[in-house]
């Protein structure tokens, strides 16, 4: 891939994942965010957050399905999006949501199904937002980098289950992202199946029949 | 029935209604071109006409109305869809003239109304109650109606009804959201049933009510009748009414069927007994920042609270 379309697709992730913030930014400076702001600027931030998470974790399936190399340079800036739309959410429930009201707050991270696997998410996603730099994946190694960025599939998890466990009744949104969620580990699963058949196959190869001179 | 109680406030308290009119004049142009849609706004749907009340100050609260604005755009009524904007944005659709409201069950004198007789046959008052939703949040409404004890006074009940049930409107062409989607799902059982015990229906706050802000009611607040009961949680306040039945058993709502564990028949407005998956003692009250207090009985304890003596409240949710 070229440099120019390198930087072309890092300018979109760019604006595509900045334009929610500007539009909320927008409606909050017209005042026009409705009768209950905390809770749309809240739910806002937190569809934000689980679309952009669900986009860095659509990168690899679509190297795996369609054999594309390009958007693997895309999913560390997706994913920093993804941590950094969690911590605004975070924020926003911190202190416009509770004031600080910190008793009550981890009352709900206890009691409160939803919450807890909210805080999980987030939680997940300090670590690998900690390593993402280029240096860290050279002093872990690869092999430990990769396997600590699994991670990335329980936030996934956690989630959508804090949106499933959160939705009342009729509200069909988190059954689409669950949906969409299941596609997209389903791909990696299917993937690794099939590598694990083919090496099976070709560690069986040469006890039987190696054609000579190949 | 009816219990005289002093005033929660002084008459010094209370909004002057110029200044509560004039505020409400400078809103209605932009709401009516908001609510109003093309083709809406013939005489066949009256809604957003002025309607007169005399203020009722015994069972008025002291505090600023939410604004109209908010009151008629963050709206839970399913039959529109399950997003709070679907009501104002879909309400377009229903036709709440002509309009009829069937009240039978166990009463001698079963009788079917029609709207506009009903609203002439009882002396309309406004009263300016809470509203606390399950999900938290919470307005200031004043109302226009009439107790609904006066309605059933009238069609004389027989002894046998002990429940009350209401019945919304079945319309798949005036209620979007009861055209089945994906895969035949619907978010709730249709038509919307809730009930009341035939004391609470009878209690003088349970309010049927016709109008609000000083106008016929909104599509979207549950045109043109709905029940309004300020001590239990909104959704027990069933909209667009067809059907007030007098019944023996305890009727089955539609919330109860759809989550039992979470919605109860009794839902009383209670800050120590939890949602099962959100607490309930604090609420937003829809113009403020800061949560509040979520009150027993919504702030009506001292009115209802009798109503309930020996009752498990913890149990009986």
């Amino acid at each position: 891939m070229s440099r120019p379309t390198r930087i072309a697709l890092k300018v979109a992730v760019w604006g595509g994942c900045l334009a929610p913030l500007a539009l909320l930014g927008h409606r909050a400076w017209t005042d026009d965010l409705g009768a209950n702001p905390v809770s749309f600027v809240t739910n806002t931030l937190g569809d934000w957050t689980l679309r952009i998470l669900l986009a860095s974790l659509a990168m690899t399936p679509l190297r795996i399905v369609f054999g594309l190399a390009w958007p693997i340079t895309l999913r560390r800036l997706l994913g920093l999006f993804a941590f950094a739309y969690a911590c605004l959410h975070f924020s926003v429930w911190i202190v416009l949501d509770f004031f600080f009201d910190w008793p009550r707050m981890w009352a709900d991270i206890v009691k409160r199904p939803y919450i807890t696997v909210g805080m999980l998410a987030l939680l997940s996603l300090i670590p690998l937002a900690a390593t993402s730099t280029t240096e860290m994946i050279r002093r872990l190694g690869a092999r430990a980098w990769t396997r600590l960025h699994r991670l990335v599939y329980v936030t996934g998890v956690c989630a959508v289950l804090h949106y499933l466990w959160l939705a009342k009744v009729g509200v069909t949104d988190p059954y689409w992202y669950a949906g969409a969620l299941a596609v997209l580990l389903g791909v990696r699963g299917w993937d690794r199946g099939r590598r694990l058949v083919r090496r099976r196959r070709r560690a069986a190869v040469p006890a039987t029949s190696a054609p000579a001179g190949s | 029935m009816l219990i005289r109680r002093a005033p929660r406030f002084t008459a010094s308290e209370i909004t002057d209604p110029k200044l509560y009119l004039s505020r409400r004049e400078l809103i209605s142009g932009t709401v009516a071109a908001l609510v109003l849609r093309p083709g809406q706004s013939d005489g066949a749907t009256p809604q957003g006409q002025p309607l007169s009340a005399t203020r009722n100050a015994a069972f008025s609260l002291s505090e600023p109305a939410t604004k109209f604005e908010h009151a008629t755009t963050y709206n839970n009524f399913y039959e529109f869809g399950v997003n709070k904007d679907d009501p104002s944005r879909l309400g377009g659709t229903l036709r709440p003239r002509p309009w009829t409201v069937q009240v039978d069950g166990f009463v001698h004198k079963p009788k079917t109304f029609d709207i506009d007789e009903l609203i002439r046959l009882f002396p309309l008052e406004e009263r300016v109650y809470s509203l606390r939703c399950v999900e938290a949040w919470s307005m200031v409404i004043p109302w226009i109606g009439f107790p609904l004890a006066s309605l059933l006074k009238r069609v004389e009940p027989t002894g046998q009804g002990k429940f009350v049930e209401f019945t919304t409107l079945l319309d798949p062409s005036q209620f979007p959201a009861q055209k089945p989607g994906f895969f035949g799902y619907s978010s709730l059982d249709w038509p919307y049933v809730e009930g009341l015990r035939l004391d609470e229906a009878t209690h003088p706050l349970t309010l049927l009510t016709v109008g609000m802000y000083g106008k016929v009611l909104p599509n979207q607040n549950g045109a043109p009748v709905r029940v309004v009961v300020p001590w239990k949680y909104g959704f027990k306040s069933a909209k667009s009414i067809v059907r007030i039945r007098l019944v023996s058993e305890q009727p089955k709502t539609s919330w109860e069927k759809a989550a039992a564990q979470e919605y109860g028949f009794y839902s009383n407005v209670n800050p120590a007994v939890s949602h099962p998956r959100w607490s309930q003692a604090d609420e937003r009250r829809i113009g403020e920042f800061r949560r509040r207090p979520t009150l027993p009985f919504n702030g009506y304890a001292d009115q209802v609270a009798s109503l309930y003596t020996g009752l498990d409240l913890k149990k009986f949710y």
